[in-house]
């Protein structure tokens, strides 16, 4: 066995590893933000395993989309809200669990049975390697072009939904209460948020 | 200035490769090829190491010296001549300053965040190019590497602003993240409209687009706006002042590294300066032209009427490659340092403001503009 071959044999069983242990931990760490964090680490440990199958664009493209935006987004948003308190316990949390468990268990063994039906190509197409990158930008703009364009409007309606829902004073009334909507945090001409109006202020002289 | 294009696909030269040398020499020495590849694959990494490490105590002593000198003072003076050793003696205190962790924060990812923010910039140093073959590896997604690597590291910043358990740290991590994630989308898109020219992400690739004509050949001048989107944008992922929030000192005491001190401090010291020598190699791979001097050393040899190809001429060109990148990178971060010690911080609305509504769409607009101009005028722009 050359040396190649043994540092890809390694690094295979690493990443494996680090793939598999830290998804078993993102599901069951009871912190939240171990979990968030153990999720960025199965990101990059899957990465990894693209590069060892020659295709350095799809890891690049899933370091920075999985890792640089959503688990970025992932933590920043778990701390913007985390409060330090214990939750409330739920009823009947162990019936939930097995039954979660045995959900899981059942897509296990489905997929374990497809591994070893399907009649797997060995060896597989060979790596194009390099040329990937532009193999890719191909199929994009020709074959692949309506599902990337579905995907970028997909995205416009989530961007667009975001606005709408984080603006409410766009709305006369609350969407959810029915209230006229008045939220302090948006600076009105009738509430500044900075200055305070000097008519409302009593001065010495306008003092009886 | 319309012939570029042509020159630069035209004229590629071989230069120095020093792989292949070692490999024969080794092999000539009674090895396999095998085990010589495995005796040099780790020469080049440690020498780039020790490189990125001397370039940052080069820094961090240009930034003494430079602010001294804009607020009229003298600066360091006795460690070494003109304090050139004060660097490292600065280096030396924080390895044997005591390591502490707060007892209330969380000793694991207390540790790893730093370790988080340090190894991708290190790693980005992967596909900085000194010369035709002089670069660690001439991978194939070059540029866009450095790009997702780079976007590891608000998850080290992160990690550390919320493990210190500081209301300060914490607010300093999520400023951190926030300013590296709306940067990075204008960056991204610059560098986009130069890699659209050179029709490939390799820095290498980027680099031969530039030669034929020397400096009127520099993607500067066909792309001035991407230049400057480029370095604002740089500077900001580098958290240099005019953007320096995530640690402002005034209002959050230090950021995210409030609470560390010795050698993990020294670790984000470390990376911040790796980043800045970094964007500034990357700003001289990009837009100036990378390793190529000023005049092409084609025509120099031309002149002289010596063949580029003589071992001794090359190892004078190789040699003029590096020292023009790094004199590129160094006038960079000289600037860097001087808009540190002479512009106010930006507030944090002023810079979502910039980023977003200003960088993100001149951005946008340079790419169209680009594409455009590379339609038109295919000679001049990469067609």
């Amino acid at each position: 066995m050359s040396i190649a071959s043994t540092t890809q044999q390694i690094c295979f069983l690493v990443l494996s590893a680090t793939t598999v242990l830290g998804a078993l931990g993102v599901v069951l760490l009871p912190n939240i933000v171990y979990s968030a964090f153990l999720l960025g680490g199965v990101f990059l440990s899957v990465a990894g395993l693209y590069l060892l199958l020659n295709a350095s664009f799809v890891a690049a493209a899933q370091i920075l989309v999985y890792v640089g935006a959503v688990n970025v987004l992932i933590l920043f948003a778990i701390m913007l809200v985390n409060k330090q308190e214990t939750l409330a316990a739920i009823p009947g949390l162990l019936v939930r669990r097995l039954l979660s468990g045995a959900v899981c268990a059942g897509l296990f063994a489905l997929l374990l049975r497809v591994a070893f039906t399907t009649p797997w190509a060995l060896p597989g197409p060979t790596p194009v390697g390099e040329e990937a990158t532009i193999r890719i930008g191909e199929h994009l703009f020709t074959d692949y072009l309506l599902p990337f364009e579905l995907a970028s409007v997909l995205l416009l309606m989530a961007m667009i939904g975001a606005i709408v829902l984080a603006r409410r004073d766009v709305f006369s009334t609350d969407v959810i209460t029915g209230e006229p909507a008045d939220q302090g945090l948006i600076e009105k001409d009738r509430t500044p948020l900075l200055i305070e109006t000097p008519a409302t202020e009593p001065t010495l002289l306008s003092k009886p | 200035m319309l012939s570029t294009g042509l020159l630069g696909a035209a004229i590629a030269p071989p230069g120095l490769d020093l792989q292949s040398s070692f490999i024969d020499l080794a092999q000539t020495m009674g090895l396999t090829p095998g085990a010589a590849r495995l005796l040099w694959l780790p020469l080049p990494m440690l020498l780039v190491l020790v490189g990125a490490v001397v370039g940052v105590l080069v820094s961090v002593w240009l930034e003494r010296k430079i602010s001294a000198a804009v607020q009229q003072r003298i600066g360091p003076e006795y460690a070494g001549a003109l304090g050139v050793l004060q660097p490292l003696a600065d280096g030396l205190k924080l390895v044997f300053k005591e390591d502490i962790i707060p007892a209330r924060a969380d000793a694991l990812l207390f540790s790893l965040g730093p370790v988080l923010v340090v190894v991708p910039v290190i790693l980005s140093w992967l596909v900085v190019p000194f010369g035709q073959n002089l670069l660690i590896s001439n991978v194939g997604v070059g540029i866009f590497l450095w790009i997702a690597l780079s976007s590891i590291q608000p998850i080290g910043l992160l990690m550390s602003g919320y493990s210190s358990n500081n209301k300060y740290s914490l607010l300093g991590g999520l400023r951190a993240a926030a300013q590296s994630i709306s940067y990075e989308i204008p960056l991204a898109l610059a560098v986009l409209a130069v890699v659209m020219m050179s029709n490939s992400l390799s820095t290498v690739d980027i680099v031969a687009q530039q030669t034929g004509a020397g400096i009127f050949s520099w993607n500067i001048w066909r792309q001035p706006v991407g230049f400057v989107i480029f370095w604002i944008c740089a500077l900001a992922e580098c958290e240099r002042l005019p953007f320096d929030l995530p640690e402002a000192e005034e209002e959050l005491v230090a950021g995210y590294q409030t609470e560390y001190s010795g050698m993990k401090f020294a670790l984000f010291y470390l990376g911040s300066y790796i980043n800045l020598v970094l964007s500034a190699l990357l700003v001289s791979v990009l837009y100036l032209g990378g390793w190529s001097f000023p005049l092409p050393v084609e025509w120099i040899t031309g002149w002289l009427g010596v063949s580029p190809d003589a071992p001794l001429v090359q190892v004078i060109t190789g040699s003029i490659g590096i020292v023009s990148t790094i004199l590129k990178a160094y006038l960079l971060v000289f600037f860097a340092i001087l808009l540190r010690w002479t512009t106010p911080r930006v507030r944090i609305d002023q810079l979502l403001d910039l980023g977003w509504k200003f960088l993100l769409p001149i951005a946008l607009v340079n790419l169209l503009v680009t594409a455009g101009l590379k339609l038109a005028f295919p000679v001049a722009f990469g067609g």
